[in-house]
C-alpha cells in the first residue's frame, strides 16, 4: 500500500513540476523571447558561483566527516604502504592545487562574462605564448610524478631483501590457501591435476622430496612484524586478486601464471588494534577481482605476529604430507608436535 | 544590423526550393528502415535512451541493495521474482545488474547512443554534405545495433541468468558456466550481442569516415571543419581500428567456452567439476585484447562529447574557439596515445614491471593534451558573451567534471598508486565523473543544442535548468565521497560489506550515496518527460538559426527534409568560429570574406 502511495506521490510531483515549468514557457513568451533569456541568464549566472562557493564547502565538510575513515588517517601498516600514503599527498597537493584553480576560473568566468549588452566580445583565437605555457606546466609537473612513482614502482615490483619469508597464496571460489615451505624452505613442486579439495587443495606432487615438509592452512596466514614477506601468488580457477589495503598493495591471482608481491609489516595485529582503537581490527585479505557470486565474502585474515609466537605457531603447524597419508605420520600416536629431526627422517625414507 | 542581413540572406537561399523532389516515402522508409541520416540518428537516440533508463534503473536496484544490505522490500520480490526472494536482491542477481549497467551504459548509450546519434545527425549536416557516403550502410549500422540491443535484452531472461563477470568478461570466470551461473547461456548471448554490436559500430565508423574525407562541400577544407566533425572523425577512427580487436578476442573465448580449445584457459580446477583439460592458455591474453580496445574506447565515448562542448561553447560564449588548431592536435595527441595505454588498466597482473613503467609514462602523457583542452576551453569563456542556454550550462559542467574526474586519473595512472587503489571506488568515482557522467553531460548538452534542428521545436527550458542543477550536484554527491571509500581500500564489485571490519564503517555513506543516486535518477525522468512531450508540443522553432550559430547546419530549413537542403549546398568561405569579429556578433560559414574584413584565424 505504502508502496502505491509513494508511486503516486512522486508522480504528483512530477506533474507540479511539470507544470510549473510549462505555465514558465507561457509567460516567458508573453515577456518576449529576449527578456526571459536576459531572467534566465542572470538566474543561472548566480547559481554559478552559488554552486561554486557551496560546492567547496561540500568537499570541505566531507573532507571532515570522512577523512578519519579513510587508512591515511591510522597510516599504512607497511614500508610500501607508507612510500603509498607519500606518494598520494604529493599527488594530492598538484592535482588539489590545479582543482581549486580551474574550477574556481570556470565557475567564476561564467558568472563574470555573462550576457551583458555593453561588453564587446574580445576576438581572441589563439595564442601561441599561452598554449605553450600550458602545454610545459603540465608536462614538468608530470614529469615530477613520473619520477616519484616509478621509483616506487620499482621498489615494489623488485626482488625483495634476501631475509624475506616465503608463502604461497592461492586463490579459490570463495576462499584463500597459503603454503609454507617448511623446514627446506623449498616448495615443492605442484599441478593442477593433482588437486583434492580434502587432502591436497593446491595440487602438491607428493613424488617431490621438497614437498613433505610444506605446511597447508586456509583462511588465515601468519607472518612476522618487521620481516619482509614475498608472497607467490596463483588462482586454482578463475582470476582473483590480493587485496591487502592496509599494506597498500594488491596483486592477481592467474591461473596457470604465478606473480608475487612483498612487503614489510610494521606492526603486529595487536599493536594495530591498540593503534585504531578498533578491539576487531584485522588485516583483511580482500577479493578484489571479480570472481563469481560469492567474490564479495572471500576473506582472508592475515596476523602479523612477533617473532616468538610465530614460532610458537608454526611448530603446531603438521605437515601436509601427514593429511594425504596418516599412516606415514610418525607422530600419530599422540606426542609431540612434529620436530625438525622427524620431518627430516620422513622425507629422507622417501 | 548586419548579421541581421546576413540571416536574411540565409532564408531567401533556403526557401529556394527548385532542384530537389521529394520521392515516395511510406511509414516503413521514413520511420523504420530509413535512409536519411537525420532519421537514423534519431533511431540511435531514442534506442540509446531507452537502455539509459534500463541501465540506470539496474543501477538504482543495485545501489539499494548497497545502501540498504540489510532492509527487505517486498515490492522488489514482484517486480524481479527469484532475483528477490524475500525481497532482497540476491548477489547473482546484484552481479547480473552491475555486469548489464557497465556493458549497457558503456557501449549500448555512450557509444552507440552518444556517436551515432551526433555523427549520423551531424557530419553531413555540418560538412554540407545531403547525407553519409553511403546510407544503406547507415541503416544497417543502425538494426545491426537493435538486433545486438534485442539479444542484450533477452539475456536478461534466460533460465541461469544474464552473464554476471563484470563488463570486462575477464576468463576464465566469463568461459567456464560451471564456475558462475552467468557464464552459462547468458554469456553466449552476451558475446552475440556484442559481436552483432561491433559490427554496427564497424559499419558506422567506416560511413563517417568515408563521408568526412569525401562528401565535404565546395570551400569546406579539413580546417574548416567545426571541432564536432574532428572529434567524430577522431572517434571513428579509434573504433574502426580497435573493435575489430576486442572481436576477435571475443571469437577466441566462444571457441574456449563452446570448442575446448585453450587461449585463455590453463591450470583450472573447478569447484564440484575438477580439473579440466585446458592447459597452456594466458588468462591475460584476454585482457590485453580488450584493454585494447577497452581504453580506446573511453575516448570514444569521451571525444564525441569534447568536440560538441567544444561547438556549443563558442557559439554560446558568443567567441571564438580559443586555439582551434591546439584543440585540433590535442585530439590527435589523445587518439594516438590512447592505443598505447591500455596495460594501465593491468598494473596488478603481474606485468612485466619495466613494460608497467612505459606505461606509465604514456598514461600520464594523456593528461598534458587534456590540460591544453581544459585550458582552451577556460579561455573560451574568458570574455566572452555568455548565454546559459540548457545546452551551454551542460557544456560548463562537463568541463567541471573532466577537470574533477581527469585529474584523479593521475592518481590511478601512475602504477604506484594504482598498485593501492586499483579496483576500489576510487576507480568507480574516477571513470564515472571522468567518463560516464561527463560524457552524458556532453549528451545532454548535444540534445539540448541541436533539438530544434532535429524537431523544429524547442525543450523547455525550466525543465532543463531543473535537471541540470540536479544532475550536476547530484553526480559530485553520489561520486566525489566514493573517493574516500577507495582511499580506505573498499573493493568494488561487492554485494555486501558488513563482514568486513575494514569497509564496514562507511554504511552511512552507502545509503547516503543510494538516496543521492535514486533523486537523481528521478531527475533523469524530468529530461525524458521534456524530450516527448517537446517532439509533439514544444515551442515551434521560428527562425532558422536560432542560437545564431555560424555552422552549415543552420543553414538549412527548420524542418530539412531528406538532402538537408532545397537547393545548391552552400558553399564555405570561412572557419565555423566568427563570433565576435570585426564587432560582428557571429558570421557564418558560408558568407564570403568581406573586402575589408580583418584578418583572423
Amino acid at each position: 500500500m505504502s508502496l502505491y502511495l509513494s508511486i503516486a506521490i512522486i508522480a504528483l510531483i512530477f506533474i507540479v513540476i511539470f507544470q510549473i515549468a510549462k505555465a514558465s514557457e507561457y509567460v516567458s513568451v508573453l515577456k518576449g523571447e529576449e527578456a526571459s533569456r536576459k531572467q534566465n541568464n542572470k538566474i543561472n549566472g548566480f547559481l554559478m558561483i552559488v554552486f561554486l562557493v557551496l560546492g567547496f564547502i561540500g568537499v570541505y565538510v566531507c573532507n571532515v566527516y570522512l577523512y578519519p575513515k579513510t587508512l591515511l588517517a591510522q597510516g599504512a601498516a607497511s614500508v610500501q604502504g607508507e612510500k603509498v600514503d607519500q606518494m598520494l599527498f604529493i599527488t594530492l597537493a598538484i592535482t588539489g592545487i590545479v582543482f581549486v584553480i580551474t574550477q574556481i576560473l570556470l565557475f567564476w568566468f561564467a558568472y563574470k562574462y555573462q550576457e551583458n549588452e555593453n561588453r564587446k566580445v574580445f576576438f581572441f583565437a589563439h595564442s601561441t605564448k599561452l598554449e605553450l605555457i600550458w602545454t610545459a606546466i603540465p608536462a614538468i609537473t608530470l614529469t615530477v610524478l613520473v619520477v616519484f612513482g616509478l621509483r616506487n614502482w620499482f621498489f615494489f615490483t623488485g626482488e625483495p631483501p634476501k631475509n624475506a619469508m616465503v608463502v604461497e597464496v592461492t586463490g579459490k571460489q570463495f576462499g584463500w590457501i597459503f603454503r609454507y615451505p617448511g623446514h627446506d624452505a623449498i616448495f615443492g613442486k605442484k599441478y593442477y591435476r593433482n588437486i583434492d579439495p580434502a587432502t591436497n587443495s593446491v595440487g602438491i606432487i607428493w613424488d617431490d622430496k621438497y614437498s613433505q615438509d610444506d605446511i597447508l592452512t586456509e583462511q588465515t596466514m601468519y607472518v612476522v612484524k618487521g620481516t619482509p614477506v614475498k608472497l607467490i601468488i596463483g588462482s586454482r580457477d578463475v582470476v582473483h586478486d590480493v587485496g591487502l589495503s592496509h599494506f597498500r598493495l594488491k596483486m592477481d591471482a592467474v591461473p596457470g601464471i604465478p606473480t608475487t608481491m612483498w612487503f614489510t609489516p610494521l606492526y603486529t595485529t595487536k599493536e594495530m588494534k591498540e593503534k585504531t582503537g578498533n578491539p576487531n581490527f584485522a588485516y583483511e585479505i580482500s577479493c578484489d577481482q571479480m570472481c563469481g557470486n560469492g567474490h564479495y565474502s572471500m576473506k582472508g585474515i592475515i596476523e602479523v605476529v612477533d617473532q616468538e609466537e610465530y614460532d610458537l605457531w608454526m611448530a603446531k603447524q603438521k605437515p601436509q604430507y601427514y593429511t594425504a597419508f596418516p599412516e606415514k605420520d610418525p607422530t600419530a600416536v599422540p606426542a609431540a608436535a612434529t620436530t625438525d629431526s622427524t620431518a627430516k627422517v620422513a622425507s629422507a625414507k622417501m | 544590423m548586419s548579421h541581421e542581413e546576413v540571416l536574411h540572406g540565409h532564408e531567401g537561399h533556403g526557401h529556394d526550393d527548385h532542384g530537389h523532389h521529394e520521392h515516395h516515402e511510406t511509414f516503413l522508409s521514413k520511420y523504420v528502415f530509413s535512409m536519411d541520416h537525420k532519421m537514423i540518428a534519431k533511431q540511435f537516440l531514442i534506442t540509446g535512451m531507452v537502455w539509459a533508463v534500463l541501465g540506470g534503473l539496474m543501477s538504482v536496484l543495485f545501489r539499494l541493495q548497497l545502501g540498504y544490505p540489510d532492509a527487505s522490500f517486498p515490492w522488489l520480490e514482484s517486480i524481479l521474482g527469484k532475483w528477490a526472494k524475500g525481497g532482497q536482491i540476491t548477489p547473482e542477481a546484484y552481479y547480473a545488474l552491475v555486469t548489464t549497467h557497465g556493458t549497457v551504459l558503456v557501449f549500448f548509450v555512450l557509444t552507440a547512443g552518444l556517436s551515432g546519434t551526433f555523427a549520423n545527425f551531424l557530419i553531413p549536416l555540418q560538412i554540407g554534405a545531403r547525407d553519409m557516403a553511403s546510407p544503406f550502410m547507415n541503416m544497417l549500422s543502425y538494426w545491426f545495433f537493435f538486433t545486438a540491443s534485442i539479444i542484450m535484452l533477452s539475456s536478461m531472461f534466460v533460465e541461469t541468468g544474464p552473464f554476471s563477470g563484470g563488463w570486462t568478461a575477464y576468463p576464465p570466470l566469463s568461459a567456464l558456466g560451471d564456475a558462475s551461473p552467468g557464464s552459462k547461456s547468458g554469456m553466449d548471448l552476451w558475446i552475440i550481442a556484442m559481436a552483432l554490436f561491433i559490427v554496427s559500430s564497424l559499419l558506422g565508423g567506416l560511413n563517417y569516415i568515408a563521408t568526412i574525407l569525401n562528401m565535404r562541400t565546395k570551400g569546406m577544407s579539413m580546417t574548416r571543419l567545426p571541432l564536432t566533425i574532428w572529434a567524430l572523425f577522431f572517434t571513428a577512427v579509434l573504433g574502426v581500428l580497435s573493435f575489430p580487436v576486442l572481436l576477435s578476442g571475443m571469437i577466441l573465448l566462444i571457441f574456449d567456452r563452446n570448442f575446448h580449445t585453450s587461449f585463455y584457459l590453463s591450470d583450472i580446477f573447478v569447484n564440484g567439476v575438477g580439473a579440466l583439460s585446458n592447459e597452456g592458455g594466458s588468462a591475460i591474453l584476454y585482457q590485453h585484447l580488450f584493454w585494447f580496445l577497452g581504453h580506446p574506447e573511453v575516448y570514444i565515448i569521451l571525444l564525441p562529447a569534447m568536440g560538441m562542448v567544444s561547438e556549443i561553447m563558442s557559439v554560446n560564449s558568443r567567441k571564438p574557439i580559443f586555439g582551434y588548431m591546439a584543440m585540433l592536435g590535442s585530439l590527435f595527441a589523445i587518439a594516438v596515445l590512447a592505443f598505447l595505454v591500455w596495460a594501465h588498466h593491468m598494473f596488478v597482473t603481474g606485468l612485466n614491471p619495466f613494460l608497467g613503467s612505459i606505461f606509465v609514462l604514456l598514461t600520464l602523457l594523456i593528461a598534458v593534451p587534456s590540460a591544453i583542452k581544459v585550458f582552451n576551453w577556460l579561455t573560451t569563456l574568458w570574455r566572452g558573451n555568455i548565454r546559459f542556454t540548457p545546452g551551454m550550462l551542460f557544456a560548463i559542467g562537463f568541463v567541471s567534471l573532466f577537470i574533477s574526474g581527469g585529474l584523479t586519473g593521475i592518481w590511478l595512472g601512475n602504477a604506484a598508486l594504482d598498485i593501492h587503489l586499483h579496483d576500489t571506488y576510487f576507480v568507480i568515482a574516477h571513470f564515472h565523473i571522468v567518463m560516464g557522467v561527463a560524457s552524458m553531460f556532453g549528451m545532454f548538452a548535444g540534445v539540448y543544442h541541436w533539438f530544434p534542428k532535429m524537431y523544429g521545436r524547442y525543450m523547455n527550458n525550466s525543465l532543463a535548468y531543473i535537471h541540470f542543477w540536479v544532475t550536476l550536484a547530484g553526480a559530485y554527491l553520489i561520486f566525489w565521497p566514493m573517493h574516500y571509500e577507495g582511499l580506505a581500500g573498499m573493493p568494488r564489485r561487492y554485494f555486501d560489506f558488513s563482514i568486513w571490519e575494514s569497509f564496514k564503517m562507511f554504511a552511512d555513506l552507502n545509503r547516503f550515496i543510494s538516496t543521492v543516486a535514486m533523486i537523481v535518477f528521478a531527475a533523469q525522468l524530468l529530461f525524458l518527460m521534456n524530450f516527448f512531450y517537446s517532439i509533439f508540443k514544444g515551442r515551434k522553432v521560428i527562425t532558422m538559426n536560432p542560437w545564431e550559430a555560424n555552422t552549415l547546419e543552420w543553414t538549412t530549413p527548420i524542418r530539412p527534409g531528406h538532402g538537408n537542403w532545397p537547393g545548391e549546398i552552400p558553399e564555405v568561405h570561412r572557419w565555423p568560429y566568427d563570433y565576435g569579429k570585426d564587432g560582428q556578433d557571429f558570421i557564418p560559414q558560408d558568407v564570403p570574406v568581406g573586402a575589408n574584413e580583418s584578418h583572423g584565424h
